[in-house]
């Protein structure tokens, strides 16, 4: 296969995965105009949809906006074309982690990462445990330090955390793709 | 006082409101007691898989989500408060009854079927349905005064996926309205609070609440009543506004409605404290 169809394939399969056929995009920019988080992107939502239609798949694999994106789904419920731009989103995050490219925000990776490891142990989300984790592999101590002792002082950060008992049905789940490759 | 005849629901806490909000769980049940809802917790639950799952491996995260359904017990409906719990609590729900293979895979699993039957629903809609009628026979504190901002965050607001299910709009400012408050329509009710961004990158999600909290304040609101515990906490922890507001769990302000008296081991949780603005309005003491 050449390079320009291996490109196209890799657009299709974002279509296919995501359900969602971004070729009606016709760059109205509705996404953009509605999205909370467009600053903190490298590229607004309608921008990402051309490099799929372009076939720069690399670029849209590799670009922080689809980590920042949470998807809060505000431009897809206003997109006039329907096109459901979050879950593409959601479909290039995945693809970014299995096809091993370079991560556009390494530090929003790791903390899905550190969140998922505190659901393997516990089978539940221990917010303490996961800021701690994260703070020390991003090397980020002070970074919004008085908001967590805040969140201290008013109890809302629990020291233990809430745990399942059947520690070994959620250690079967954790036999899955994520725990194979990471 | 007339009977009131008693409902059994599976109730899912979450990982949010069975730690950090636990107020918002207490506030609830407590609530629910009150109007004859009986919250049972699903037994031995565990993370809904939340973005994070979703994000790094559809399998996992459907798989979580699959086993909360496998522990429901047939013939009563579940019920959420968090968003995104009902949200993935529904996928997965809706995924495996187009998908046999994987459901009969999971099954074999964990030893047990999962009920596709049952109803999986949000605290506000079984209030809406199964509870207006007794609402206005057990309040016991008028709500008049309090000027609120229905904030529902995104997540209710139908994501695409779940187009054909239910439409959550408008039932706070129902509910709320019917006992007394006044709802404030012309403040950001629908603004993204930032969700797991305000762990990785709170300078970006500070402005956007501000321009929440500030939307509140010039619409002369005197508070904001969220539908989502993550969203409430966001709105308290991330906003450096110069006037503040009180972030009410909605469930809160239903409980004390109803007549609750143990508000005061919620509201010493929140960062803004919202006793004086109860106090003006002589809801609390």
């Amino acid at each position: 296969m050449d390079t320009a169809s291996q490109k196209r394939s890799l657009a299709d399969a974002v279509m296919a995965r995501s359900g969602t056929n971004f070729k009606a995009c016709y760059q109205c920019r509705a996404c953009a105009g509605g999205c909370p988080f467009i600053k903190a992107m490298d590229y607004p939502p309608n921008a990402v949809l051309r490099l799929l239609q372009y076939g720069m798949t690399q670029e849209a694999l590799t670009c922080k906006t689809i980590w920042v994106c949470v998807g809060c789904h505000t431009c897809s419920s206003q997109c006039p074309m329907g096109i459901d731009l979050a879950a593409v989103m959601d479909t290039l995050r995945l693809m970014a982690v299995e096809e091993g490219v370079a991560i556009g925000s390494p530090h929003i990776l790791d903390f899905h990462e550190e969140v998922l490891r505190s659901l393997e142990r516990y089978g539940r989300a221990h917010k303490l445990g996961i800021m701690l984790r994260h703070k020390m592999s991003t090397k980020s101590w002070f970074k919004d330090l008085d908001v967590g002792l805040k969140m201290l002082a008013k109890r809302k950060l629990d020291l233990w955390p809430s745990k399942v008992k059947d520690i070994k049905e959620i250690a079967g789940l954790f036999q899955c793709y994520w725990r194979e490759t990471s | 006082m007339s009977q009131i005849s008693q409902m059994d629901f599976s109730y899912f806490p979450g990982c949010s409101l069975a730690t950090t909000a636990v107020e918002s769980s207490l506030s609830m049940i407590k609530s629910a007691r009150i109007l004859g809802l009986n919250l049972i917790e699903l037994e031995d639950w565990n993370c809904c898989g939340s973005s994070s799952a979703s994000t790094l491996c559809k399998n996992l995260a459907l798989a979580m989500a699959a086993r909360n359904l496998s522990l429901a017990p047939a013939g009563r409906p579940l019920v959420a408060m968090c968003p995104r719990c009902l949200h993935y609590l529904r996928s997965a729900q809706l995924c495996l009854r187009d998908d046999g293979e994987t459901r009969r895979n999971l099954e074999e699993q964990f030893g047990r079927p999962i009920n596709l039957d049952v109803e999986i629903i949000h605290f506000m809609e079984v209030l809406v349905r199964y509870g207006l009628n007794r609402l206005g026979e057990k309040a016991r504190r008028s709500l008049k005064g309090l000027k609120f901002v229905p904030y529902y965050g995104c997540t209710l607001a139908r994501p695409p996926r779940l187009s054909r299910q239910k439409y959550f709009q408008g039932e706070m400012e129902n509910i709320l309205t019917a006992l007394g408050a006044e709802p404030v329509t012309t403040a950001l009710s629908h603004r993204c609070c930032g969700s797991f961004l305000s762990a990785t990158d709170p300078e970006v999600v500070t402005p956007l609440v501000n321009e929440i909290i500030d939307s509140a304040v010039a619409s002369r609101a005197n508070c904001l009543v969220t539908a989502c515990a993550m969203c409430q906490l966001n709105l308290e922890i991330r906003c450096t506004t110069k006037t503040r507001l009180p972030i009410f769990h909605f469930s809160e302000i239903l409980a004390l409605a109803l007549g609750a008296e143990d508000y005061e081991e919620w509201f010493v949780r929140h960062l803004v404290d919202p006793r004086p603005l109860l106090q003006d309005l002589a809801l609390v003491a």
